[in-house]
């Protein structure tokens, strides 16, 4: 059964198609794919523009090595596994709750809506920034409160486990909207005669939510935590902006880790191979995601 | 007005699933004809292959003579009534009238010439103005049907175009759609996959299954004399009776076994090749009740399906043969009781072991 | 204590205010004089000042970053919109091989990291001479843009009943001429979602911000207000003043189409 030939008619609808497409695959291969490729080819040398002398060696895997052997990197990566894996975890519980409290709402859904859409549309930067000043030393209400219920305060941005604090809670706080409106929809697909057959059969709320709510929730669930697991393990401006990965390096993850190893140190051939990690644990992780994502990407015939 | 003609069609999808496999079918200037048949049979992408909404993967299409198989749809100055219509929203209804008209350039003052005069003609003058959501769906499909008309094309293509409507208004616009092309007298081919319809609408019909052709003929004749078994439970309602059996021929008397029974009947002059027959075929009509003594085949009355018009009953002959019959309103039955069947000799159609109706 | 059929509303109406509390305290401060933000703190203000929103547009010059920010995002969610639009459209409805892969090429790259291309693309700009311009900052906004524009035109397209796009072509429009006058119009609230997500998300983008601009006549505003000093101490009433104004489009967008956002979000995430 050849597949081959096709028709002047088909013919024609191919070469349409790819000129309704180029500008778009063209941008996306000239400015988002061939600079991978460049980085990629970067990471495979030693390029330090402090000392340009030395040259731009082709160095293999060198800089690789090095990096699983920088303890500096090997911290920044715990550091994002953990935060993402925190943050992921509060996000789908406060958004499961918000989702279930939404769903059972009869009014004011969309002052709700607006409630929550806000932190998750704001710049991240401005999140950072509000943050940065709930937990302030001086000025933050977080001291303050802490004061006023007869607790002692503390410089939280200067702790090494407290300056996590904030960005946690900037995190969560900016994330769980989207989180929330996903799982909204999702229970709002969920057949309402099923939850009476249950109730008909004698099955109380905690059963009906573990039996019912939660296996048909599955899917929403899964995109969620997928989308935000991604995210949470590329993040760099909630941390840049709200402790610069301070104090010291108690808070800097990966991408921040290789920023600065790029504008700072200028190190472009080391930093080329900590972005080039970044991206391809991003890219396990999305691979290790999308066969759970049964996302509909195949042409509907 | 133009012949349709399709020269070995064939159409396999991307998936791998034969959709229209080698068809032949020639459609006659003027003619009205149907393709029928169960979903999946490909009657559809039979029509969106001539209105060349569809490629296909190998044969060719000709309209008036023309070849069009490379010729885009826009091209091809044809019509189509889609079942769900396919009104453009957002426009009113004389924008979905003129639109056709537009795209070939026709002048301003005949689109509106041709536009008034399709509304008068369809009763649909005054809601030249309206949009589709605000018509209900009679409505609609006038507006459809207006919009195929206004176009004076080659060839009217519908599709399934009464299976949206309610069961009430199908049977008066049926007749519409009939008297409409008699008017016209453009070709047209109407998809439907009920038999009824089919038999009412066309002048030929061609019978489709699984992509294949199984029968183009006159109604008549696919009801008296269908090709095969498929086509002989297709048409016709309630369907044929077909009973698995076996005959021999003795001189001069057909000995037909079957349901454990046997049925003589006198010498036939045919050239029937009795050996080959497998199954015996005999339509609801043509079966009546008889006295269990002097029947062809006994059984008991299982069910009984009072139309108003008629009855229905279904007879049970050995397990799980079941004999449906149509009998006259007046007829007493009872459930449960001993019955017979008598068939009509003149009626009995026979098929071989690959369905084939032998002749 | 409180009716049970009221405990569930209840609790949800304290999780929103805990939730908006953030927002609330952002904009009391950036109210609160100069001298009341570095004492104790009280829930409701007692007084109300515009000093600091004051001090950003005439110090500081904020109107600049707001200049800049408007018209990067204007432009970027026009451009990303006129490419990807009939980039989706040819992924939803027309027929060539290798579709598939495509489209997942180009979902996959949102799930490019930013700082695995920050320094080619700085580099490259740097040459072009595109570095602190309108242009430098649009055209990878734009490319990052694509895969949401695609994402969320495409599950439209195919929404849509492709018959009555049929029924164009039949009538005798080419499919151009049938996208046009057919598709087009009925995908306007598609269009409209699409440049809502596209504008915020060009309104809030930091990194490249950060990189590919250094003066303040190009800077965006979360650059700008990241990058707020003070004489003696961290200037906190302008920088939350300037965090309002950042805010300020953001919230209004929200509020007017919160419906809108919610649509595109939910339909473009989830399609099992």
């Amino acid at each position: 059964m050849t597949s081959g030939s096709s028709t002047a008619l088909e013919r024609r609808e191919t070469r349409l198609a790819w000129r309704l497409m180029v500008p778009a695959l063209g941008l996306l291969a000239l400015v988002a794919a061939a600079p991978l490729v460049a980085t990629g080819w970067e990471s495979l040398h030693r390029h330090d523009v402090r000392l340009p002398w030395l040259g731009r060696p082709f160095v293999g895997f060198a800089n690789y090595r090095q990096a699983f052997h920088d303890d500096r990197f090997v911290t920044a990566l715990e550091h994002t596994v953990v935060f993402t894996a925190v943050s992921v975890t509060l996000e789908l519980s406060f958004g499961l709750a918000f989702a279930l409290a939404l769903d059972a709402l009869a009014r004011g859904r969309a002052v709700a809506r607006v409630v929550l859409l806000l932190p998750w549309a704001l710049p991240t930067v401005v999140a950072a920034l509000v943050w940065r000043f709930l937990f302030e030393g001086q000025s933050g209400i977080v001291n303050a409160t802490l004061v006023w219920s007869g607790l002692a305060p503390r410089e939280w941005l200067a702790g090494s486990f407290s300056a996590w604090v904030p960005i946690v809670f900037g995190d969560v706080w900016k994330s769980t909207p989207f989180v929330a409106l996903l799982l909204l929809a999702g229970l709002q697909g969920i057949d309402a005669s099923l939850y009476e057959a249950a109730r008909l059969d004698g099955a109380g709320s905690w059963l009906r939510f573990v039996e019912i709510t939660l296996p048909l929730l599955r899917p929403a669930l899964v995109v969620a935590l997928a989308f935000r697991a991604l995210d949470a393990f590329r993040v760099f401006d909630l941390v840049y902006v709200l402790t610069g990965g301070g104090p010291g390096a108690a808070t800097e993850v990966v991408s921040l880790y290789a920023f600065t190893t790029l504008l700072q140190d200028l190190q472009f051939g080391y930093a080329s191979a900590l972005a080039m990690l970044v991206f391809l644990m991003s890219f396990m992780l999305a691979l290790f995601c999308i066969p759970r994502l049964r996302v509909s990407v195949a042409p509907d015939r | 007005m133009a012949a349709i003609v399709l020269d070995r069609v064939r159409k396999v999808f991307s998936g791998g699933q034969t959709a229209v496999a080698d068809l032949d079918v020639g459609i006659a200037n003027g003619e009205r004809l149907v393709l029928v048949g169960p979903s999946g049979s490909g009657k559809s992408t039979v029509l969106r292959l001539i209105a060349g909404l569809e490629a296909p993967t190998s044969g060719r299409i000709f309209v008036d003579a023309r070849e069009v198989t490379d010729i885009p749809p826009e091209q091809r100055d044809l019509a189509m009534v889609f079942q769900s219509y396919a009104l453009y929203p957002h426009k009113t209804v004389r924008e979905n009238l003129a639109f056709g008209l537009r795209m070939h350039r026709v002048a301003r003052a005949e689109i509106d010439g041709r536009v008034s005069a399709t509304a008068d003609a369809l009763g649909i003058a005054d809601l030249l103005d309206r949009i589709p959501a605000q018509l209900s769906g009679g409505q609609r499909q006038r507006v459809a049907l207006g919009r195929a008309i206004v176009r004076q094309p080659q060839a009217f293509l519908f599709d399934e175009p009464l299976s949206n409507l309610d069961p009430r208004l199908r049977g008066e616009t049926r007749a519409e759609v009939v008297a409409l092309h008699r008017r016209l007298g453009t070709t047209m081919v109407y998809v439907t996959h009920d038999q009824e319809e089919a038999m009412t609408v066309g002048q030929r019909i061609a019978v489709l299954r699984d992509g294949r052709l199984e029968q183009l003929a006159t109604p008549l004749e696919l009801y008296e004399r269908p090709a095969n078994t498929f086509v002989a439970r297709f048409i016709g309602s309630p369907p044929m009776n077909l009973l698995k059996g076996r005959v021999t021929r003795e001189s001069g008397t057909v000995r037909i076994e079957t349901c454990g029974q046997i049925i003589t009947i006198d010498a036939v002059e045919s050239q029937i090749l009795f050996e080959a027959v497998r199954a015996v075929g005999i339509r609801p009509h043509d079966v009546s009740l008889t006295d269990p003594q002097h029947a062809d085949l006994r059984g008991r009355l299982d069910v009984i399906e009072p139309l108003g018009h008629a009855q229905i009953a279904h007879v049970t002959l050995d397990a799980d043969v079941r004999v449906v019959v149509v009998v006259r309103t007046e007829t007493p039955l009872s459930v449960d009781s001993r019955v017979g069947l008598a068939f009509a000799r003149n009626r009995l159609l026979f098929f071989d072991d690959a369905g084939r109706r032998l002749d | 204590m409180i009716p049970s059929r009221l405990v569930r509303p209840t609790a949800t109406a304290l999780l929103l205010l805990a939730w908006a509390f953030p927002l609330y305290w952002m904009v009391t401060a950036s109210l609160t004089p100069e001298s009341q933000l570095f004492e104790t703190p009280h829930i409701v203000p007692r007084a109300l000042v515009f000093n600091h929103y004051q001090a950003l547009f005439a110090e500081r010059r904020f109107w600049m970053p707001i200049r800049n920010s408007l018209v990067v995002a204007a432009a970027t969610t026009t451009l990303a919109v006129l490419v990807g639009a009939p980039c989706a459209y040819a992924m939803a409805r027309l027929h060539f091989r290798g579709k598939t892969w495509l489209l997942a090429a180009v979902l996959a790259v949102s799930m490019l990291p930013q700082i695995s291309i920050v320094s080619p693309l700085f580099l490259v700009l740097r040459v072009v001479g595109l570095i602190d311009t309108y242009p430098g900052l649009v055209v990878p906004y734009v490319t990052f843009a694509l895969p949401l524009v695609v994402w969320l035109m495409t599950g439209f397209f195919r929404g849509l009943p492709s018959e009555i796009e049929d029924a164009a072509r039949i009538d005798g429009a080419g499919r151009v001429r049938a996208a046009i006058e057919i598709t087009l119009p009925l995908a306007a609230p598609a269009v409209a979602t699409t440049a809502i997500l596209t504008f915020l998300y060009a309104w809030n983008e930091f990194l490249f911000a950060l990189s590919f601009t250094v003066s303040p006549e190009r800077q965006t505003v979360p650059v700008a207000i990241a990058l707020f000093r003070g004489q003696y101490q961290i200037p906190w009433g302008e920088i939350l003043a300037g965090a309002v104004v950042a805010s300020v489009p953001v919230i209004v967008v929200v509020v007017a189409l919160q419906r809108r956002i919610v649509s595109g979000l939910t339909s473009g995430a989830v399609k099992g």
